[in-house]
């Protein structure tokens, strides 16, 4: 099963390669990251998409809890949740798809951010499934560049990841 | 407050934290901390003659002690040499605290001479580890670092220091913290009480019991109270490579190692029980043989103070993350007071059936309870294990390094004391004998410290025969000269119809009595097992001598029982070259 995980890590160096060294010395993998600064400018938020049974997921969050830079974990996928991947997509925009390309991206409502004379740059937020979908839906399209953020989420209603 | 440099606040820090000794090997980027060291440093310094010795040197002085071993390298070669050790502690989370020098913070990055990125390196064998970035740091960086090393599940943290940082001109305000305070970082102090409880009711109502311990109980110092909850409650004890000691080893109650090569009752009685008390212990592919078909009937209840350790390759039923000795102090209390309620409880007559089942077992092939290697006119190794036995009063340290002699001591010198058995379970590595022998003779130096190794081991690590002689280490080095890489030759006996690649020296070894005595100790041959007790005295007689015993043994012997691998259970095993379960 899909599961977000999502941290709260020491702003220190090498903090992060902990994190992805883990996974890549026990043979986890990492579908989708994203990691930025927060409000606390000690913590960083990590999160991080992975794929597993039950049984592996509770050894990855036990692994991480380990870290002595991990100052907070969760599970987001156990509860309501609210997630969003950003996508920045360069297609080819000549003649009649010039128009298609436009169509589609009101369907899903992204936004063209930058325009030339033979392409269109188009940003598109939500889940990853959904951008997924649009890049599918581009098929016949002349698709130049992809770019995703990666999974960001938080737990819906009072719940927070917070010290 | 005084104004420390960097170099002397290292000195000045190992010194407040009470460090005994520190192993290490000096080099470019760490000269002013040796300089600051033989300025003023109360702690003396043991030069080894490479630094995987040194670690292993205060990996043995851990195990032994129970106390953090100190490590000081310097950058490059020094740190990529104590690799190995540090992955050994690692592995049987052994605290030791290792200060590696890096270059000066300018030139990190540049591949400076002597750079390495050793935290890099490091990484996925340490609890944790440090860059320093800034001298004021110092003082509580060491201290996080001696912390984290000794608490929770323990093991090595390592200090990666620049040159700059210790450089003697720059000065600053000193002060070693008393207490440590980290946010991410808070082990389990206590286990679970409900969780107690339901071990506590699952254990006293098991029909057919084992008490499963590993070197938690030995590193948790949990022995004491795991030896009166078996006594109290007259269950099997069995322990893992890593937890000999933790049980006493002499005790009717105690069935021997189990695994691999583990004792015929007691992987039996693994596989047929019904309720398996695993306690600092973590189901180790070299115990488990396939999981799959792990111990089929068996509840189990899965004590340790590292989560990540439980239901990692076996579920637990009933998992208790704490420290062994409070879960155990709880688990006793709470085992009595509801034989206090009920005091038919456990149920006594399925318990002497059990007990009955498995003296049969050992009476059929148990070790212990009759020969179980043939003779031939050669000393079999095994009759080494026990004239050293004999000889030392069953009261040695005994280190040991990798392959058949090692578990040829694990199953015949039974250890009735926890941090006596002191051998490189998790990482295998050979080489780690000697070494970790004078880490033991360091911290009692009055105590017999045996290391029992093979030909193969002990050449990973000769050089520190002239520590030995430098800091006069009086240790007993027991070879058990089998002319093969012999635990390799039993693999390729079994599995390689006798094809000995690359596991025989052909005539090359050298005669380890001379190189003793050009070391300036003593070496003694044996080839007749009727010398072989005398000899033994004499080795043990000679307080202050390091000696080499080289005892010519039979190299066609394998060690069993073994499992049957692949796909075997705990209770498949080879007794003997032509006997399986
Ligand atoms: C550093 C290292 N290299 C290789 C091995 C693989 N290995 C395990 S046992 C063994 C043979 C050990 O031979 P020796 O020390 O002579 O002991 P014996 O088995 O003959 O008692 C080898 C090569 C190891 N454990 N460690």
């Amino acid at each position: 099963m899909r599961r977000i995980i999502s941290i709260l890590l020491e702003n220190e160096p090498g903090a992060l390669s902990r994190v992805i060294g883990l996974f890549s010395q026990r043979g986890y993998n990492i579908e989708t990251l994203n990691v930025a600064p927060t409000d606390d400018p000690t913590l960083s938020r990590l999160t991080l998409t992975t794929i597993g049974d039950d049984l592996r997921i509770e050894q990855i969050t036990k692994q991480l809890n380990k870290l002595v830079d991990v100052v907070k974990l969760v599970d987001l996928t156990e509860g309501a949740h609210v997630e969003r991947d950003m996508m920045l997509i360069k297609v080819r925009a000549t003649g009649a798809a010039r128009d298609e390309v436009k169509r589609t991206t009101d369907i899903f409502r992204g936004q063209i951010v930058d325009v030339g004379p033979n392409v269109y740059t188009i940003q598109l937020t939500g889940t990853s499934d959904k951008l997924d979908s649009f890049v599918a839906a581009m098929a016949e399209a002349d698709i130049l560049e992809v770019v995703r953020s990666g999974v960001a989420g938080i737990s819906r209603g009072d719940k927070v990841l917070s010290l | 407050m005084e104004l420390l440099s960097g170099g002397e606040m290292i000195a000045r820090a190992l010194e407040d934290e009470g460090v005994e000794y520190i192993f290490g090997y000096p080099g470019g980027a760490v000269l002013h901390i040796y300089d600051a060291l033989f300025k003023d440093c109360k702690v003396p310094h043991i030069l080894v003659r490479h630094e995987q010795a040194a670690t292993h040197a205060a990996d043995g002085y851990a195990r032994a002690t129970g106390k953090p071993g100190v490590v000081l390298v310097t950058s490059g070669p020094g740190a990529t040499n104590a690799v190995t050790g540090i992955a050994t502690a690692y592995m049987d989370s052994i605290p030791m605290v290792v200060i590696s020098g890096q270059v000066q913070s300018h030139l990190i990055g540049e591949d400076a001479f002597q750079e390495t990125d050793m935290v890099g390196i490091s990484r996925p064998i340490v609890k944790h580890s440090f860059m320093v970035k800034r001298t004021e740091e110092l003082p509580g960086t060491l201290k996080k670092a001696f912390h984290i090393a000794a608490t929770g599940r323990p093991g090595p943290v390592v200090i990666d220091i620049p040159k700059d940082i210790t450089r003697p001109d720059a000065k600053f305000e000193y002060s070693y913290p008393r207490q440590v305070k980290m946010r991410s970082y808070s082990p389990a102090q206590r286990g679970h009480t409900g969780q107690i409880k339901k071990a506590a009711r699952l254990l006293l109502s098991a029909k057919r019991p084992v008490i499963y311990s590993g070197g938690g109980v030995v590193l948790g110092e949990g022995s004491e109270q795991l030896t009166r909850l078996a006594r109290e409650l007259n269950y099997p004890v069995t322990n893992t490579l890593m937890g000999l000691g933790g049980y006493p080893g002499t005790d009717r109650q105690f069935l021997g190692m189990l695994g691999m090569h583990g004792f015929y009752e007691a992987n039996m009685a693994m596989h047929h029980a019904d309720c398996i008390l695993a306690i600092g212990a973590r189901f180790d592919d070299r115990v488990t043989n396939t999981v799959e078909k792990f111990c089929p009937g068996a509840k189990i209840i899965h004590v340790d103070v590292d989560p990540a350790s439980i239901s990692k390759t076996v579920m637990a039923d009933i998992p208790i993350v704490g420290p062994v000795d409070s879960v155990l102090n709880e688990l006793l209390a709470q085992i009595a007071a509801l034989r206090e309620k009920d005091a038919a409880l456990p149920d006594q007559d399925a318990l002497g059936r059990w007990w009955e089942q498995i003296e049969q077992w050992r009476a059929a092939h148990g070790l212990l309870t009759g020969q179980r290697y043939a003779q031939s006119d050669l000393i079999m190794p095994q009759q080494v294990i026990q004239s050293l036995f004999r000889a030392t009063g069953g009261d040695a340290y005994v280190t040991s390094d990798v392959g058949q002699h090692q578990m040829f001591a694990a199953q015949y010198y039974p250890f009735d004391k926890p941090r006596r058995w002191i051998n490189s379970g998790g990482l295998g590595t050979m080489g780690f004998g000697l070494p970790a022998a004078m880490g033991v003779k360091l911290a009692f130096p009055d105590m017999e410290v045996a290391c029992v190794t093979g030909e193969g081991s002990i050449q990973m690590n000769i050089q520190e025969l002239s520590t030995c002689t430098q800091y006069n280490l009086p240790v007993k080095i027991i070879n058990l000269r089998n002319n093969y890489l012999g635990m390799v030759k039993q693999w390729q006996d079994m599995q390689y119809e006798g094809r000995y690649a690359m596991s025989t020296y052909e005539d090359s070894l050298p005669d380890f009595c001379k190189l003793a005595e050009a070391y300036g100790h003593v070496g003694i041959e044996v080839h007749k097992l009727e010398d072989l007790d005398r000899v033994m005295d004499e080795v043990f007689a000679m307080k202050d001598k390091l000696v080499f015993l080289d005892v010519y043994v039979d190299p066609k012997e394998h060690v069993y029982p073994m499992h049957v691998a692949p796909n075997g259970a705990m209770k498949d095993m080879w007794l003997s070259r032509n006997e399986r379960t």
